[in-house]
């Protein structure tokens, strides 16, 4: 970025150098540029904005003016309606406990394997780190049916265990941390280890807290992934005391719940599904993009 | 250090510290790293595959373990059944093929174009506020697929959002939801071509895997484009990001180079950045061609495989299989199917598209075409 921001003024100025007609040609472009932006950007985010405004509407204020940002008369109605008349507060709970254990869980798990993928000699290293990248290009959808039979297998269908266990280390994170490891120097560990600290003490009190980046980018995105799945607690779980946020909103949409529109309700419930993330993005931006850019370098 | 420190003394110190050399405990230690994870993977990646490809050799309904002496064995029924026999699991099958395959076609090439397109002007260096519009861009695809596609029923249901504002225009919107036409049979009407109310006989009476080559030619159906616009809308903001990583690798100077050799901003793009974007466009387009073959969450909330099975996919039809109609045999083998197309289409993907300065690795293609 400072490398772009650097180099804007010297282009200009070579730009201007070709003549007036050239600087004109910059100005429509420029205007195109931004009008193509801020389109799109209004394409990306309006969405949003009729979710949020069509919750705190009335049912028949959102049938008759779905695009309107400004809800006539506001209310809270429909939230007021999640939260006692479905088991909102219960999902909530449910999928706030699953992602945290499931983050904590991840982050520590994913480290230590790939710290010992980056760092430790032992026998069968290279062959399990193949398995390791074959495990992440195995499509999530072709495992729906298989994780359902062997959770039923062991008798740990339908509970938390179920919920939790099955997703608490991931081979894309492993292969994130691995990649870390591997990017700082040796030499910080080497000296602890001559002052007599075991394998794990090292790790623990030396390398983590040198692996923060990696450390945020990981809880990040593994909380976002935690947050939003879906398609596995269809497999793992049935009784609605165990739904989690996303499980219990397609229920409301398709269920028995869903009867008539009810759309402030279900917008109401969708809001509060996307809140915790948004609020992350905003706040951990970077780490997001890391993130994204991360897969790209394991694909 | 593992001599100095275990004198065989003490119980206590004895027993942190047994007598290895420090490449054996490095050894003990590096597995017991991975072990947590080893056990998971395997138990809930590995050993779910392996079970489930037995399961796809039989009529388990179920009830019990899947291992029990008398569930019926049916070798590669299940798999022929969505072949060779003329059968409701064939024609379903073959529909979701149909419908999946229409839906990659246009969600994949539209995403992309999007997606370089954005990353494109995102990454001009005459624009301000360009974090707020990388940012803009990106959050649709962190959110919930749930929560977003609940948004997108909402926007697109008869009378809404999309209806009112292409009203605007004076258009007069489809049902989206309950309308089952296809848009290629839409099209070929419009062009005075067929009439998609009568099709010529040529076309319906006869056609591969129990669909006629009118079904086959239907394209993505009203309620698909819905599911296909919230798709291109949802993840074009995760390639734009590779995009733009990619294109802030690219030293100005030669972009500069080229425009005051007095190549114009179309040729600069085409001659010299393309090329360089090369990797990251072919690493998007088989990232997106896998993902686009697994879309579930959305026809799951949206739509449930209707109207008239245009928006079934093998996901949802695999999870319908066993989940609703309790045909856990017949669910598996959909998925394996599924696995299989979507291995084949990334290792075609990645031949077609192979960088062709680069040397090839000697041999090895041939022998693997015959195992």
């Amino acid at each position: 970025m400072a490398v772009s921001i650097g180099a804007a003024p010297r282009s200009t100025r070579e730009r201007r150098r070709t003549g007036g007609s050239a600087g004109a040609r910059t100005l429509a472009s420029t205007f195109a540029g931004y009008f193509i932006l801020i389109f799109f950007a209004l394409v990306f985010l309006y969405p949003f904005v009729i979710q949020i405004a069509n919750s705190f509407k009335t049912e028949p204020d959102a049938a008759t003016h779905p695009l309107s940002p400004l809800p006539d008369p506001v209310t809270l109605g429909a939230y007021e309606k999640v939260f006692l008349n479905t088991d909102l507060p219960l999902w909530l709970g449910n999928s706030l406990l699953v992602t945290i254990i499931v983050t904590v869980g991840r982050v520590f798990l994913d480290s230590l394997a790939g710290y010992a993928l980056a760092r430790l000699r032992f026998p069968g290293r290279a062959a399990l780190f193949s398995a390791i990248v074959a495990v992440i290009a195995v499509p999530g959808v072709v495992l729906f049916i298989p994780k359902f039979l062997v959770l039923n297998q062991f008798g740990l269908y339908d509970s938390y265990t179920a919920l939790i266990l099955p997703v608490i280390a991931d081979a894309a994170g492993v292969f994130i941390m691995k990649q870390f490891f591997e990017s700082i120097p040796v030499s910080v560990e080497e000296a602890a280890r001559i002052d007599g600290a075991g394998v794990f003490r090292t790790f623990w009190s030396v390398v983590l807290p040198m692996a923060r980046p990696a450390l945020l980018t990981l809880t990040i995105i593994s909380f976002q992934g935690t947050w939003n799945e879906f398609p596995h607690t269809l497999v793992a779980v049935q009784s609605p005391e165990l739904f989690t946020l996303p499980r219990g909103l397609a229920d409301l949409v398709s269920g028995s719940l869903g009867k008539g529109t009810q759309y402030p309700l279900k917008l109401g419930a969708a809001v509060l599904a996307t809140i915790p993330v948004a609020v992350i993005f905003v706040v951990f931006q970077r780490y997001f993009v890391r993130g994204a850019n991360e897969g790209a370098e394991k694909g | 250090m593992a001599d100095m420190t275990a004198p065989a003394g003490g119980p206590v110190t004895g027993a942190r510290r047994p007598r290895l050399s420090a490449a054996a405990r490095e050894g003990v230690a590096g597995w017991l790293f991975v072990a947590p994870v080893v056990v998971i993977l395997g138990l809930f990646m590995l050993l779910p595959i392996l079970m489930a490809l037995w399961v796809s050799l039989t009529e388990w309904n179920g009830q019990g373990s899947p291992f029990r002496a008398g569930v019926p064995f049916v070798g590669l029924d299940n798999y022929a059944r969505l072949f060779t026999e003329e059968s409701l699991a064939r024609q379903d099958f073959m529909t979701s093929i149909r419908n999946n395959f229409y839906y990659v076609l246009i969600v994949v090439p539209a995403q992309t174009v999007l997606a370089l397109g954005l990353a494109v002007i995102v990454n001009s260096r005459l624009l301000k506020g360009r974090t707020f519009f990388r940012a803009a861009f990106f959050f649709p695809s962190v959110t919930s697929s749930v929560a977003i596609s609940v948004v997108f029923l909402f926007m697109f249901a008869n009378s809404g959002a999309v209806s009112g504002l292409l009203n605007l225009f004076g258009i007069d919107g489809p049902q989206w939801f309950s309308d089952s036409r296809g848009t290629l049979h839409l099209l070929l009407g419009a062009l005075g071509l067929v009439d998609p109310d009568a099709p010529p006989a040529a076309l319906t009476d006869g056609g591969p895997f129990g669909l006629s080559w009118w079904e086959w030619l239907s394209g993505p159906s009203v309620a698909m484009t819905t599911i296909i616009m919230l798709v291109v809308w949802t993840t074009s903001g995760t390639f734009m990001l590779m995009f733009l990583a990619a294109l802030q690798d690219i030293p100005v100077t030669l972009e500069e180079a080229s425009r005051l050799d007095g190549a114009g901003r179309w040729q600069t793009f085409r001659h010299v950045t393309l090329p360089l974007l090369k990797p990251t466009l072919f690493l998007v387009l088989t990232l997106g061609t896998i993902a686009t073959w697994q879309v579930f969450d959305q026809v799951y909330v949206m739509s449930q495989g209707d109207p008239a099975k245009t928006t079934l996919t093998p996901a949802y039809l695999s999870y319908k299989t066993a989940f609703r109609n309790f045909d856990y045999g017949p669910g598996t083998a959909i998925s394996f199917v599924l696995f299989v197309i979507i291995v084949v289409l990334a290792l075609v993907q990645r031949w077609v598209l192979r960088d062709r300065d680069a040397v090839p690795r000697p041999g090895r293609r041939t022998r693997r075409g015959k195992a």
